[in-house]
């Protein structure tokens, strides 16, 4: 089965080699064959790639050691679930469910964009397919997980107990790698359009598609990898700004910021260059993103080996960057500008300060990130920058943001009259201040956190009011209610009903945020078996020590019942996972979920002989929204990508756009 | 939403001039932007020391916060009231001593691997906020009179949880 393998990854290196260079000579020549056998190479190449993980896939639940990776990573003790998951579970495998994803993206933005964009289609299709090519050949080299073992073990020892300890660990790769893999399809688009030294209306739409789909997956992994760390990690928080954190936000801003430009681009003609720099930024920082966690030079979680991938991913790096450069360097001046920003207080600018913050936040992550590597390389001295200099550097930024996401909306397109700014901006400072108000009422003193909260009511008065403006001017002109919703929001304008609802959903974000870090509380207790102790307003009784046997671990669980005002609401259990492989036990958390906020015990140290135990008890609120806001964020702008029945309708809706919304067409 | 151009030469050259000073606003904020990042990474840098650096240091040692890593020495863990515990920090070379106000983890003994966070205080001590227990398993005491090997030291340090940093 190893043999089988590695067949059809040589197969994959020599047929996306192939199709790329016959993507590059179409986009050339313009001939219409190369550009159709391309298109079968990257068909085959899908093939090949996708079938070689599924052969891994089949051969993990086979239980088939005598492929090297299934001995290292697999397990006949662990659950099933477990074993499917292993794929992604090390790093060999990992970079094979890589070139799987790949594979996936590439065969459907081939397939939806045969017949269409033939003038950019050929060099994307060569630049998909030479990354597919470099990672074919690091499955292929350093990361070969089809050898064949010699002498084949009876049973393996299962993948690291870390990411057994929680089935969060399980999707939160699949999609990261949806997010940082589909980074490629936009990349090989806007290369194509340098290589043409044209950015017009034709590639604007798969552009945008394409970045869209992978910045969805990435929040929401973004989100994911937080709420694990928060379920798991056992110090109450979700975001610590580690490299490996840090790395998966970094190309998040960049697409967010190019997202916002390529606006710009279709309504303005200007920002054509810097959209297409925005786009680059975000592949190149996803392939730095998987250098840091991939290659070992930050030992954490997530990085799990050093070995011979570091420097080819490196070197990979490198080389995109070279090219993306340098095809920046010749091609930006043949970009034409269509038009010019017309003042300060318009959208077009708003949209410029947007991803003038954006970009400011991606150099701020990434200096703080990339320093202690530095530093290391340079004078061979080890640090790392600590967390207040994030939060110090991040937070005025993000209210600036915020402000911005609630001005920016509010200003029309183009010029405006004194009035009419007024007549937009002042209204929305009142649920400004009633945000303030009610924060203040319940407890929030933190200056940052009301200053969020402030913005934030501004912000989610004008989001409200822009989501359904087209559901109200159908009102006014009589329909009913329900048709109007229909027709206003579901029909026409969807993407601009997508997009107020992912504003909406990132207010949420940001108030809960905000609260939620400055009014958590921390009590540490020490309890005796059947005492009860006050914590934020909920009392826990300590009811005893339970010992715990599964197939593939076994547990130490401290239980509590909690209970506020008298009543109990719920039993918190609290845990020390023990696994076979790993001397030390690993700490589970355990938490009680509430709207208003949430009730942490994180178990310090416990003794089952005299059935003692420490805690640490946070109590954090809103919490909860912060997880829900990025899910219905990314189901938004889903509901955005969903195609207009035809053509012809979705045209219709363009200019029932303009119409409807007067005051923008200025 | 075209854009005519036929203005006259009055207004290119106000364009002009906005747009230099559009330039040099953006200079200076970047240029502002580049100070507070520098200052604010240089004071809040964490650095990754051994006992044997920290000894090395001297009175550098003072002020920095530093993750310290080392073994914890035999016969040295003293319980003060509360969750205050004192012991010593040492891999062969050097040792020091630590006080720390936080709870030790379930795994906290003698001669296994810790590393804490903090800071050396004038009474001689290090005052730390964060004790972890290293969850490497394939580390070993180093053995009678011979010091522990640094760069293994260094490792563990670095690999020490990082998400615990509150």
């Amino acid at each position: 089965m190893a043999q089988l393998g590695r067949i059809l990854i040589l197969a994959s290196l020599l047929a996306s080699a192939a199709g790329a260079l016959l993507g590059f000579a179409a986009g050339r020549t313009r001939s219409l064959d190369g550009l159709k056998w391309a298109r079968r190479f990257a068909y085959l190449y899908c093939a090949l790639i996708m079938g070689a993980a599924l052969l891994m896939e089949y051969a993990l639940l086979k239980h088939d050691f005598s492929v090297s990776y299934v001995a290292q990573v697999g397990s006949t003790t662990v659950p099933t679930w477990v074993t499917i998951v292993s794929l992604w579970s090390s790093l060999e495998g990992s970079i094979l469910f890589w070139g799987f994803v790949l594979g996936a993206y590439i065969l459907v933005a081939t397939f939806l964009t045969r017949g269409q964009y033939a003038e950019y289609q050929p060099d994307a299709i060569g630049v998909w397919l030479s990354c597919a090519a470099f990672f074919s050949f690091l499955i292929a080299g350093p990361a070969n997980p089809f050898i064949t073992m010699p002498n084949p073990p009876l049973d393996g020892p299962g993948p690291n107990p870390l990411l057994q300890n929680h089935v969060l660990m399980a999707v939160h790769p699949p999609f990261l790698y949806l997010g940082y893999v589909g980074m490629t399809i936009p990349f090989g688009f806007a290369c194509a359009a340098l290589i043409k030294g044209r950015l017009g209306h034709g590639v604007l739409k798969p552009l945008r598609e394409s970045l869209m789909l992978p910045w969805i997956f990435l929040s929401i992994s973004i989100m994911l990898g937080g709420w694990w760390a928060y379920e798991v990690l056992g110090w109450g928080g979700y975001w610590a700004w580690d490299p490996v954190e840090n790395a998966s936000l970094l190309p998040w801003l960049t697409a967010t910021a190019a997202l916002h430009s390529i606006m710009v681009v279709e309504r303005r003609g200007i920002l054509k260059g810097w959209t297409i720099t925005l786009v680059q930024a975000s592949f190149l920082l996803v392939l730095l993103g998987t250098f840091m966690t991939r290659s070992g030079v930050f030992n954490s979680v997530h990085s799990f080996t050093q070995s011979a991938i570091g420097p080819t991913i490196l070197g990979f790096l490198a080389a995109a960057l070279v090219f993306s450069i340098a095809l920046l360097a010749f091609r930006i001046d043949k970009l034409e500008v269509e038009g010019r920003i017309e003042g300060a207080a318009s959208r077009e600018a708003m949209f410029l300060v947007n991803n003038l913050l954006f970009v400011l936040l991606t150099f701020t992550v990434l200096i703080g990130t990339v320093f202690p590597l530095v530093v290391e390389a340079v004078k061979g001295k080890q640090m790392s920058v600590g967390r207040p200099y994030f939060d110090s550097m991040v937070v005025p930024v993000g209210a600036a943001l915020l402000f911005v996401l609630g001005v920016g909306p509010a200003l029309p397109w183009g010029r405006a009259t004194r009035a009419q700014i007024k007549k937009a901006l002042l209204p929305p400072i009142v649920t400004g201040v009633v945000f303030v108000i009610v924060g203040y009422l319940a407890n929030v003193r933190a200056p940052w956190t009301l200053i969020t909260l402030g913005l934030g009511g501004y912000a989610a008065h004008v989001t409200l009011k822009e989501m359904f403006l087209p559901m109200f001017q159908r009102m006014k002109r009589g329909d009913t209610v329900a048709a109007a919703f229909v027709e206003g929001q579901l029909r026409r304008g969807r993407r601009r009903f997508a997009s107020y609802i992912v504003h909406a959903c990132v207010v949420i974000a940001f108030i809960a945020i905000a609260v939620s870090s400055s009014n958590r509380q921390t009590t540490e207790l020490h309890f005796q078996k059947g005492q009860t102790q006050q914590a934020s307003g909920f009392d826990l009784t300590f009811l005893g020590v339970e010992e715990r046997q599964e197939p593939h671990r076994a547990s130490t669980v401290a239980k509590f019942a909690v209970s506020r005002n008298g009543k109990q609401v719920a039993t918190l259990e609290p845990r020390m996972n023990h696994y076979e492989r790993m001397r030390e036990p690993i700490g589970s958390p355990d938490v009680y979920t509430t709207a208003a906020g949430d009730l942490y015990i994180s178990l310090s140290n416990i003794d089952p002989a005299v059935e003692t135990a420490s805690v640490t008890v946070f109590a954090s609120p809103l919490v909860v929204w912060i997880w829900i806001s990025v899910i219905v964020m990314g189901l938004g702008a889903l509901f955005g990508l969903i195609p207009a029945r035809r053509e012809r309708a979705a045209r219709e809706a363009k200019e029932a756009l303009a119409v409807d919304t007067t005051p923008e067409t200025a | 939403m075209s854009t005519t151009m036929s203005t006259p030469t009055a207004t290119d050259a106000m364009r002009k001039r906005t747009r230099l000073f559009m330039i040099g606003a953006f200079l200076v904020a970047a240029i502002a932007f580049g100070v507070i990042a520098a200052s604010g990474i240089n004071q809040n840098l964490v650095y990754y020391w051994t006992p044997t650096d920290l000894t090395k240091a001297g009175d550098k040692a003072y002020g920095a916060t530093i993750r310290l890593g080392g073994m914890v020495a035999p016969g040295s863990i003293q319980k003060h009231g509360g969750s205050a515990v004192a012991f010593e920090v040492y891999d062969g070379g050097s040792r020091v001593p630590v006080r720390t106000s936080t709870v030790p983890p379930q795994m906290f003994r003698e001669n296994i691997g810790v590393v804490v966070e903090g800071t050396m205080v004038r009474g001689g001590y290090f005052q730390s906020n964060r004790l972890m227990v290293s969850h490497n398993n394939e580390y070993k005491a180093p053995e009678k009179g011979h010091t522990m090997d640094q760069k293994q030291l260094r490792k563990m340090i670095e690999a020490s949880d990082p998400a615990k940093q509150d």
